[in-house]
Parts: structure tokens; sequence; C-alpha cells
């Protein structure tokens, strides 16, 4: 059989599988990475709502409980997020947190700075060290799981060692006074809607303390934030030539070098983004506490690379959301909160973790070989 | 203005004591196919790089439409107008058609330090231009990873042009693909030759290369054995140049001598 005539052959087979491809609806929906976690967090309200609707943790006080716990882990998966689909991974994060946080108290407490200062200070660091991060990824092509578990050890080590050298203990407490009059420490430490919680207290709608005052007394910073950041990394993700060019860098490095995607700087800009992240946590967590402990953020690397990956991000990058980062993080911080309002004892805690990760990972990975099947 | 849409003028690239390329000479024509052929390690691949931009010839000269040309990186080559496809096409499969269709060159519209990626045009331009070629992209969102081959192959192509490029050259385009989808891409490079385009094709199937090619230029260890017009050489005399004729030959007479030693 000749060439020709086996094309001519396929050619009349071709009007089903070359031209018309159907596409059923429920493979559009499964397309979106967020699926899995949406999912997932209707199922945990669902859980919880049936479990604990009866012990005030839906109440006002109760829902801005668990959703400040979400926030703040959701903060540093979106982050997290967009390095992923970038293509690489910040085991950093916890360390930064710390970092940032004695980059705050330090100065603002013992070399006498405004917190003002000492605030911008910590974001300048923060910088630096993305910067650096990302330089030492893209410059020496090792993955960036070493790099940054160096980075890891590197400022786990240097907060404590420097605490300890500057104020001879692992925390710096003292910080609460300082907010008060400060240009910027508002952006971190003011719960918003103030009034709307005062009149739904005054209409005895929402439940109050002894005094009369509500006891749920506004949105916490960490919300205002979440809700912000998830918006605005949406933003890039979906509407920007620079959100284009993280998914294509993470896709395939090569491949977007060739075709003019300047992929070294959106990884480093990426790398800024995460050690950006873990400083507005820190500065949220260390103006809310009033003090800076050399421990803050232990682990937090991991719990927000896990919401990530819960909210449908690959691992080997190119793909995922931000909104599925932001419902991996509400997932996560609604049953570390809601497991006290049920008679599971806590610790179940991190098993519950670890099993959420196992089947979101192998949800992905069923959703990855869907979407990129050869037909 | 001579005919010719970009001249290499004995080109030579060294690497270390390796000669990988000595003393090519290649010209192409506007609207022309010109096929270079050449077995594994005959160097067409350091050949393509170095018209690509990524390694610049040790001697010889590039002269693009009767202008002397250096380039310092792919970026110079592409901006003059040399689109490369290179084999692995540079398609993310997880990303849609339109975000891979205009990855790097995104269609931006807003206002300053907001600008948006203007999906909307974006995904207009991506299924109208692989609508010219055939292929009917009901969604342009979706992932590339759904298309086939030569769909695949179609769209880097299309890219390239889209982009600009007046010549065209493509490293391998048929040799993962089916005949059927072989066939398809063929058609499209003849189409992208006959509205001017002069078009680079890169194979080691003589039997792709030579319904489409006006002209052959044949690579073997580092040297062109020179470049013949259709008209001139046939098919068979083709494939025995690029793949070392005598060699088959003795391959031949060496089966024959297995087969009456195994009969025996």
């Amino acid at each position: 059989m000749s060439e020709k005539s086996q094309s001519i052959q396929s050619k009349k087979q071709s009007g089903h599988d070359e031209r018309l491809k159907k596409i059923s609806p429920l493979r559009v929906l499964l397309n979106r990475p967020e699926l899995g976690a949406l999912g997932g967090s209707i199922l945990v309200f669902i859980f919880f709502g049936v479990v604990a609707g009866d012990t005030g943790m839906f109440s006002a006080y109760g829902t801005l409980n668990f959703l400040d716990v979400s926030a703040n882990l959701g903060i540093i998966a979106i982050a997290a997020a967009m390095l992923m689909i970038g293509g690489e991974f910040d085991l950093s994060i916890g360390s930064m947190i710390g970092f940032a946080g004695i980059c705050i108290a330090i100065p603002a407490i013992y070399w006498g700075w405004p917190l003002w200062m000492s605030i911008t200070f910590a974001f300048a660091m923060a910088v630096l060290i993305g910067y650096f991060n990302g330089i030492m990824v893209v410059k020496t092509g090792l993955p960036s799981f070493i790099v940054t578990l160096a980075m890891l050890f590197i400022l786990r080590g240097a907060t404590l060692a420097i605490t300890r050298l500057i104020t001879g203990r692992t925390q710096v407490p003292g910080l609460r006074v300082l907010i008060e009059d400060d240009p910027i420490a508002w952006l971190f430490a003011t719960d918003t809607f103030q009034w709307l919680f005062t009149w739904l207290g005054s209409m005895k709608l929402i439940e109050l303390r002894t005094d009369g005052t509500p006891l749920a007394t506004g949105i916490p910073p960490s919300v205002i934030w979440f809700v912000a950041l998830t918006l605005f990394a949406t933003w890039i993700l979906m509407k920007t030539r620079y959100g284009n060019w993280i998914f294509a860098s993470g896709g395939d490095k090569v491949g977007a070098t060739n075709v003019g995607v300047p992929v070294g700087r959106v990884k480093i800009s990426l790398f800024i983004g995460t050690a950006v992240a873990s400083t507005i946590f820190a500065c949220i967590q260390v103006l809310d506490a009033g003090s800076a402990d050399t421990m803050r953020g232990t682990l937090k690397e991991l719990e927000a690379i896990a919401a990530a990956v819960v909210g449908g991000c690959l691992l080997t990058g190119g793909y995922g959301s931000a909104v599925g980062a932001a419902l991996g993080a509400i997932i996560f911080g609604t049953v570390s909160m809601g497991i006290f309002y049920t008679d599971v004892d806590t610790d179940w805690f991190k098993v519950f973790l670890g099993a959420m990760m196992l089947i979101a990972v192998v949800f992905n990975n069923y959703i990855r070989r869907k979407v990129t099947e050869n037909k | 203005m001579s005919d010719y849409i970009v001249q290499f003028n004995n080109i030579s690239k060294f690497f270390g004591k390796v000669i990988a390329l000595k003393d090519v000479t290649m010209k192409l024509k506007k609207g022309e196919i010109m096929c270079l052929l050449g077995d594994n390690g005959a160097g067409k691949s350091t050949l393509i790089k170095t018209l690509a931009g990524v390694h610049k010839p040790d001697e010889g000269e590039i002269i693009f439409e009767d202008k002397k040309t250096i380039f310092d990186s792919p970026r110079d080559a592409l901006d003059i107008g040399i689109g490369t496809v290179y084999q692995d096409l540079a398609l993310v499969s997880l990303m849609s058609v339109t975000r891979n269709f205009f990855m790097g060159r995104e269609p931006q519209k807003g206002i300053p330090f907001f600008k948006t990626f203007d999906i909307d045009t974006a995904n207009r331009i991506a299924a109208e231009r692989m609508g010219q070629i055939g292929i009917d992209v009901r969604d342009p969102s979706q992932a590339v990873g759904t298309m086939s081959g030569g769909e695949r192959q179609c769209l880097a192509i299309s890219r390239a042009i889209y982009f600009g490029a007046k010549v065209l050259i493509l490293d391998e385009p048929t040799s993962a693909l089916g005949v059927h989808q072989a066939s398809m891409v063929l058609k499209y490079i003849v189409k992208a030759a006959s509205e001017g385009l002069g078009v680079i094709l890169i194979t080691h199937n003589v039997h792709h290369a030579y319904p489409v090619g006006n002209s052959f230029t044949v690579l073997n260890r580092g040297k062109s054995m020179g470049t013949f017009q259709k008209k001139d050489i046939s098919r068979e005399k083709l494939l025995s140049m690029m793949a070392g004729g005598e060699e088959l030959d003795k391959l031949e007479v060496e089966l024959k001598e297995m087969d009456r030693i195994s009969k025996n």
C-alpha cells in the first residue's frame, strides 16, 4: 500500500478524531486545578456542621477563630503555590518567619528604632534572602529543594544565635506598646469592620461578654491580607503576561526560554514572593502576640506546601491555582480548630493532614494524566 | 538584491579539537524548501544551532537579505526573522493552546503597571491561525496535551510564522509522527513556502523530504556533500548518499552471508 492511499484513508476517518473533539462538561470542570480542594472544603464543612454544629464552632467568634488560623496559613500557602507553579520549592518559609520576627523585634526593642522602620527592615531582608535563594537556584541549576533546605537551617540557626547574642534569651517581648501611633503597624494589627461587630452585638445577634461588648471584635488583619493576596495572586496568574510566564517557567523551562520567557527572572521574583509572604505572616503574628519567638514558624513551610498540593498544585510545576491553595489552607485551618470542638483527640490532626495530602496527590496525578492525555 | 533570502557561506564550527562543521555552504531562496539531510552525527544539529544563533560560527559568514549578520543569541536570529522549531517544540502540554501560542509574547491591554494579558484577542488570533491550517480548535483554552502530535507540530510552526519568521528552520518535524500526521505537517510546510517563506527542513527521512523539497543538501561527517536540485537527483541516490551507500551495500552482503550460513 502506498503512502498516498493510506493518508487518504485515514483522512476519511479523521472527521471524528481530528476535527471535532468532544469534551464533556464534566471534563472541563475536572480540568480546573482547584476542584479537589473545593470538594474537600465542602466535605469538611459538612462534617463539622454535623459533628460540631451546636458547639459554637460556627458562631461569629468561632468562625473568626478558624478563619484566622486558615488565613495565616493561606498567606504563605498562596506564595508557596505560585512558586510551585513556577516549578520550584521554598523550604525556608518557616525559618524566614522566625527570622523576620526578630528583624522586627530586636531593632525596635534593643536599638530604639521606630516600629515602621524595623518592619521595613524585615521586608528588605526578606527581599534579599528571597533574591539569594532565587539566584542560587537559577545560577547553579541545583534543585531548589536542596538550596532552600540549606537556607532553612541557616536562617533558623542565625535567628537563634543572633537573638541570644543580643538579648541573652530566645524571645523578645514588649512590642505591644509600640503599635499605637505607629504609621504602618496598623496594617498588620488592626481588626477591621469593628463597627459592624459592635452593631451586631448591640442587636444581640452575636454572643457578648459579660460587660456587653461583643466577643468577636472585628475581622482580624490576617483574613484581610489572605483575601487580598488570593485575589492579587489569581489576577496575576490568570490575567497578566507575568502569570503566563510563571506557568511556562514551571511547565517547561527549556521551551519557555526558547520562546523568550525570562525564566530566571520569573523564578527569582517568586522566591522573593515566598520570603515576603513569610514576613507578612511574621508581622501579623509578632504584633498580635506582642513578642517575637525564635522558634516561630517551625514546620510552616511543609504546611504551606501541603495546602498548595491539596489545592491542586502539581509537584512538577506548571499547574495549579491560588484559589486552590487558599481552599487548601481553609481545609487545614478549619480542621485544626474544628477538632477542638469534637470529641476527637487533637493528636489526630497530623494524621488527617497527611491522609488529606496523600489523597490530593493521587487525585491530582490522575487529573494531570487526563489533561495531558495524547489522543 | 540577490535571489537568496539567506546565505550561509563556508561555515565552520569547532568544539575544541572536534571539527563539527567544515566549509558548509547553503543558500536559500524565498518560497524554497531546502531539505537538510544527514545521518546521526553528520552535524545537522550543530548547523541549525549555528543558523538559529545558539552557536557562533568560527569561520564563514551568514548573509540575511544581502546584509552580513552576526547573531549573539537566539533572540537576535528570532528578531531578524529566522524562526526555529526544535524537536521539543517549546510547548507546555499543561497550558492552553492560546497560552502556548503567545508564550513569551503575550498581547497586553490596559494602563501601565496594570496591564493585563489580552486573553480574548489572543484566543481569537490563536483559533483563527489554527483554523487557517485546517485545525479546528473549538476551545483555544484546552490544554495542548490533548492535541495530537501533528497538531502540536503545526501549532509550533504556526506560532513561528505569526511572530514574523521569514525563514523557518524545522528540526525533524515528522520524526515522531504517523503517516497521516506527518502528511498533515508536510502539507502545511508546503503551504507556508508557497506564501513566500524560506524553509529549511532537517530530517533523516528521505521519504518525507523528497516529495516536498525543492533542493537537498546532504551533510556527512561535518561536511556538505553538495546541494542538489530535485530534478538532478533521485530518491535512491539521496538515500545512499546520506547513509554512506557503501556501508549499506556491505551490510547487504553480510546479511546474505549470514542467511547462507544459517540455512546450512
